[in-house]
């Protein structure tokens, strides 16, 4: 069986797309592909993957202007298909601009750009990018962002619950959800977000930052191969 | 002729503008003392060549919503200018 493609998009900007690209390589049996943002063309990407970085410099609003680069009318097409959406930090930001998830990311509530290890839980282990993850596991993945405080009105937090749409949430070393293990004020503590469908994940830690040894965790692995073991067996 | 519009962006109250916190503490730590509070927004100048008002109007609504703000966390206010 030959290699099944990823697509990593890049926008002008993006500064996590080859950390990224390499992370989804060092899986066997899957290749990444690049795909430009002025593209039209996914070249049957199984599922796309948005990373980190400052796209169009974070003008106006993070995420506001990629949200109308030319490939995100496909990638929008593909995620209301069905298919996986991956949105890494900046990718989470286009993912909220595009409205394929639901809510807005502000500024940190210090002020500050933050860039350490944090600890997160899959506190919904039961969605294509996180079935490899124990809901009681104390994930230790990186943030680095200035804009990563997650709002949404009442009623559409309410509704993400009810849903099980909150997938990601801050924690405390020993897993412990409280406000001083929130990192940028984020309502809930919410890190990661996925719609309705189960298909379009958004979260701000980097998980591909904590896929090697070599960068102090491994931590990030379980979700790319949760998503991989996925499209495999699609 | 065309409009410009002028078109400012500002967080929603519910919204909590740090930028806006930090200027208002150092406005306080200069002395002055009825500062009562500082917010922070955006201000955007976009020039529309169109002749009627009320299309001028329309495009720029559109594009503060589409574009130029988030109503998840902002408001906008729109003002257009006839260029003589």
């Amino acid at each position: 069986m030959s290699d099944m493609s990823v697509g990593v998009v890049v926008f002008p900007g993006s500064n996590c797309d080859h950390d990224t690209e390499h992370a989804v390589a060092s899986f066997p049996g899957i290749k990444s592909v690049m795909l430009w943002h002025n593209d039209h063309d996914l070249q049957d990407a199984k599922a796309i993957i948005l990373p980190g970085g400052f796209s169009y410099g974070d003008y106006l609003r993070a995420g506001s202007i990629a949200r109308f680069s030319p490939i995100m009318k496909e990638v929008i097409e593909f995620a209301r298909k069905g298919f996986p959406v991956l949105g890494i930090c900046n990718g989470f930001q286009v993912l909220l601009e595009s409205g394929l998830l639901e809510g807005a990311l502000s500024r940190n509530r210090d002020k500050k750009f933050l860039c350490s290890q944090t600890h997160i839980r899959a506190v919904n282990g039961s969605t294509i990018f996180t079935s490899l993850y124990p809901e009681d596991e104390v994930l230790s993945i990186p943030i680095a962002h200035g804009q990563g405080n997650y709002f949404a009105p009442p009623e559409v937090i309410e509704s993400l619950e009810e849903h099980q749409q909150i997938v990601f949430k801050y924690t405390d070393a020993g897993g412990k959800i409280t406000d001083e293990a929130n990192p940028n004020g984020s309502l809930n503590n919410i890190a990661g977000i996925v719609n309705r469908q189960g298909n379009v994940l958004g979260l701000m830690p980097h998980p591909e930052r904590a896929s090697e040894k070599l960068l102090g965790s491994l931590d990030g692995r379980g979700l790319f191969e949760s998503l991989f073991l996925h499209i495999a067996e699609v | 002729m065309p409009y410009i519009a002028k078109i400012k962006v500002t967080l929603r109250q519910s919204i909590l503008d740090v930028q806006g916190k930090a200027v208002d503490h150092a406005l306080k730590n200069l002395g002055y003392r009825t500062v009562e509070s500082a917010r922070i927004g955006k201000y955007i100048e976009v020039t529309i060549h169109e002749t009627e008002l009320a299309e001028a109007e329309r495009i720029g609504n559109e594009i503060s919503r589409k574009l130029l703000s988030n109503p998840v966390m902002e408001n906008y206010s729109l003002e257009l200018v006839h260029i003589q």
